[in-house]
């Protein structure tokens, strides 16, 4: 079994209201140096797929047809085995 | 002229649109559940606004796959009429009917009031009745409104004449305190290379009588009804 751990995040570039606003709650709080903030979304997904590619190739497909969508969003993923 | 109108589960503004379609208007007008697989019968199909699906992952994200969607585009690329209010508008864009994205309000607040349209565009048959320049006042009810479209795909809507309705001031200005959720250049509506498609944010059903404040809402239909009576 493998554990995807799926991010998705706006295209850089796109207005970001949620991380900007986070952004100047981290500077009030006198965290400086605070270049940059987005908040995305984290979706966990575990695979019966035993075989490390074709998991991999299940969740990009799963990426690119449901999870993000390739106008406002990017996607990564990182894979972790499970017994 | 007969429309159907789609239902999902968590859409919320199906029974006002039958309401001013059929009652008020005189159209025949019929419910269709999403789990229908055709959509045959039908001059003009709405899809409503709510929460479809919950919205949940994005607004539209699952409605796009509900099983009556291959109907519907099926039914929009022979040329069927179709309108997406709200909800509608961000599932006809999820579904690739229409191009660009609805990204949270720019304000990150729900925003409901009314709101000022200037109609950019006459070139889709439910603006065919309607002056370029002419102001629309209906009202919004989203946050998931600001809408986005990369800059190639700007550009074609801009030089194609498919931006069909902006957020303005009343009178017609696009200052940004008119700009109720951050939409790229004032974008309300917008349709498809062929015009059969359209998509707003605003709510037309909302504003088709006067007991409710506006009846501009009806104006999108009207060019229908004159040319089924014609």
């Amino acid at each position: 079994m493998w554990q995807a751990q799926v991010v998705i995040t706006l295209k850089q570039g796109i207005l970001d209201p949620q991380g900007d606003t986070v952004r100047s709650a981290l500077t009030s709080l006198g965290f400086d140096g605070l270049a940059d903030c987005r908040v995305g979304k984290v979706i966990l997904l575990r695979l019966t797929e035993s075989d490390r590619a074709k998991a991999a190739a299940q969740v990009e497909e799963m990426c690119r047809r449901l999870l993000a969508n390739p106008v406002i969003e990017d996607f990564r993923f990182d894979l972790e085995e499970r017994p | 002229m007969r429309f159907g109108i789609l239902v999902f589960p968590g859409s919320w503004s199906h029974q006002d649109f039958r309401h001013v379609l059929a009652d008020v208007m005189g159209f025949e007008a019929e419910e269709v559940w999403h789990k229908a697989t055709g959509v045959t019968g039908f001059d003009c199909l709405i899809l409503p606004g709510g929460f479809a699906h919950g919205d949940y992952l994005r607004a539209g994200a699952i409605a796009r796959f509900s099983p009556v969607m291959p109907a519907v585009v099926r039914f929009a690329e022979r040329g069927g009429l179709v309108l997406g209010s709200c909800n509608g508008f961000q599932i006809l864009c999820e579904a690739g009917l229409l191009p660009g994205a609805l990204l949270r309000n720019a304000s990150l607040q729900y925003r409901c009031q009314g709101v000022h349209l200037r109609v950019e565009s006459t070139a889709t048959p439910f603006t065919a009745g309607l002056a370029p320049g002419q102001i629309l006042r209906m009202p919004i009810s989203h946050g998931e409104g600001r809408y986005h479209a990369d800059r190639e795909t700007l550009a074609r809507l801009n030089g194609e004449g498919r931006i069909i309705f902006r957020y303005c001031a009343p009178d017609g200005a696009l200052s940004p305190d008119a700009n109720p959720n951050g939409s790229l250049e004032h974008i309300a509506g917008v349709c498809n290379a062929r015009g059969n498609v359209l998509g707003l944010m605003p709510h037309p059903e909302r504003a088709a009588e006067s007991l409710l404040g506006s009846e501009d809402g009806r104006l999108l239909f009207e060019e229908l009804l004159a040319r089924a009576l014609g």
